[in-house]
């Protein structure tokens, strides 16, 4: 057959593609189920850093990732709605990501800053446990950052006021700008910060310049410097989603309540 | 160079060593310059950028050369390029199930390794014209004088954007109670256009013959 012909071309064309996808595709499912778990575990960790249940310079392998967490964090669904615990739904089949495309489980975010449009009707929250006893909650949060959307956890006492850690897991702000959201000393500012005032509205925020210490000014946080948008958008996503239309309501009744 | 004694031939030899030099990819063809100034903020991004494409590129090549007697001359840089495509996904998606952080900060600069104009140079000016062997061994040099700069590059930023090598403290930053106050400049893609440009300016001077003549 003759090499410059269109037959000879279409044939090797086609086979030379089948041969590739062949390829492609084995090592896109050979390698998915690692992907997946990486994915989990990278999760885990971040949620076992911000109970302050392993440090930053821990290696961990994930044998010991899976164990503390499964010793310590109990994950349920929050009904943003009705502030109450959904129990009619196994936290273990809610993807909060597919969520948004269902409009059973979805709904439209009311106005923010957080630049959250569509917001799923429910919402994980992790119970860490000591001794059989809940001492800390940890909530996702997330919101539009300067250049991209920032997601992350915070922690609160069983006071459900104190913050006991943040931690930011996913961004794609400028390296050591916007990108100090992931500093380790930055999140340290944040423990013994209080989130509610006396009436019970978010008054927590990311201030311009530096503020005292948490006895002294419990509701600002230092801001970052060279990096004004992203600070702000910090404060944007804790008002909204420690508010009300998000897990602010369940807050409120559990400290009504008095028990998790 | 080496002696009798070595392994490759003098062919095979100039092939491999070539692009760490006298032809360098980013300093002397100044090829690949976009990915050079994305992944060099650190070095151990570096380093797994330079180890995909020096892999990417060798086997590029070397596929591309073992076919090269029966690649239809019309449609030759589609074929080029579906082999460097499929190549490149493979590699990113090693990436993700071994080194899922290194991964994550690398983010699009792996895909965008197929659009990398070394590799398709490569294939276009040597594996179509080469024996498998040779072409394999001209991708990998080449990937090597690319990981060359990006790993020089990624020491210099590293080391004075943020004070650490592969995440060691070396100059402990004011920010982490230290006395160093980092460069920014460095953490910026101008940064590393400074220092390539400084590398070219060097390389240069070592060796005239790779100035243009008036």
């Amino acid at each position: 057959m003759q090499r410059e012909g269109s037959i000879y071309t279409v044939i090797f064309t086609t086979i030379l593609c089948g041969i590739c996808s062949v390829l492609v595709a084995s090592a896109a499912v050979g390698l998915k189920e690692r992907q997946i778990m990486n994915k989990i575990l990278d999760k885990q960790h971040k949620i076992l850093l911000v109970a302050g249940l392993a440090s930053p310079n821990e290696r961990l392998s994930r044998g010991e990732i899976q164990n503390r967490y499964k010793q310590n964090i109990e994950t349920k669904l929050v009904n943003f709605d009705t502030g109450e615990y959904e129990l009619s739904i196994e936290p273990a089949s809610f993807d909060p990501q597919k969520a948004l495309k269902d409009p059973n489980l979805s709904k439209s975010a009311p106005p923010n800053n957080a630049g959250i449009v569509q917001m799923p009707k429910y919402g994980f929250i992790y119970l860490v446990k000591k001794g059989g006893k809940v001492e800390e909650v940890i909530i996702p949060i997330q919101g539009r950052g300067l250049w991209s959307m920032l997601y992350g956890f915070l922690a609160l006492d069983e006071d459900l006021n104190t913050v006991k850690g943040i931690i930011f897991y996913e961004h794609g702000e400028t390296p050591g700008l916007g990108g100090e959201i992931e500093n380790p000393r930055w999140c340290q500012l944040w423990v013994g910060r209080k989130v509610y005032d006396e009436n019970g509205n978010v008054k927590l925020s990311v201030i311009k310049g530096t503020a005292g210490p948490p006895d002294n000014d419990p509701y600002h946080v230092d801001g970052l410097s060279g990096a004004t948008m992203t600070s702000r958008s910090v404060t944007n996503l804790i008002q909204f989603w420690l508010g009300d239309s998000a897990y602010g309501k369940f807050l409120k009744n559990k400290k009504q309540q008095g028990s998790l | 160079m080496a002696g009798p004694s070595s392994i490759l031939g003098k062919k095979e030899r100039e092939a491999l060593i070539d692009p760490l030099f006298n032809n360098n990819p980013i300093a002397v063809q100044v090829l690949g310059i976009c990915s050079a100034l994305a992944v060099t903020t650190k070095l151990d991004k570096a380093i797994v950028m330079a180890i995909a494409l020096t892999l990417v590129t060798g086997f590029s090549s070397l596929s591309i050369s073992i076919i090269r007697n029966l690649v239809p001359t019309n449609v030759r840089i589609i074929i080029q390029l579906t082999i460097i495509a499929s190549l490149v996904i493979i590699a990113d998606q090693i990436l993700k199930a071994f080194v899922p952080t290194i991964s994550k900060q690398l983010s699009v600069y792996v895909g965008l390794i197929i659009t990398n104009c070394i590799v398709m140079g490569r294939a276009e000016a040597y594996a179509l014209q080469n024996p498998p062997l040779l072409s394999f061994l001209d991708g990998i040099g080449n990937g090597l004088g690319y990981s060359m700069i990006l790993v020089i590059v990624g020491i210099i930023r590293e080391l004075f954007g943020s004070g650490k090598i592969l995440g060691y403290t070396i100059l402990k930053p004011i920010t982490e109670g230290g006395w160093y106050q980092p460069n920014g400049l460095m953490l910026m893609a101008p940064g590393a256009l400074f220092i390539i440009a400084i590398l070219i300016w060097l390389l240069r001077t070592w060796k005239p013959e790779l100035q243009e003549k008036e």
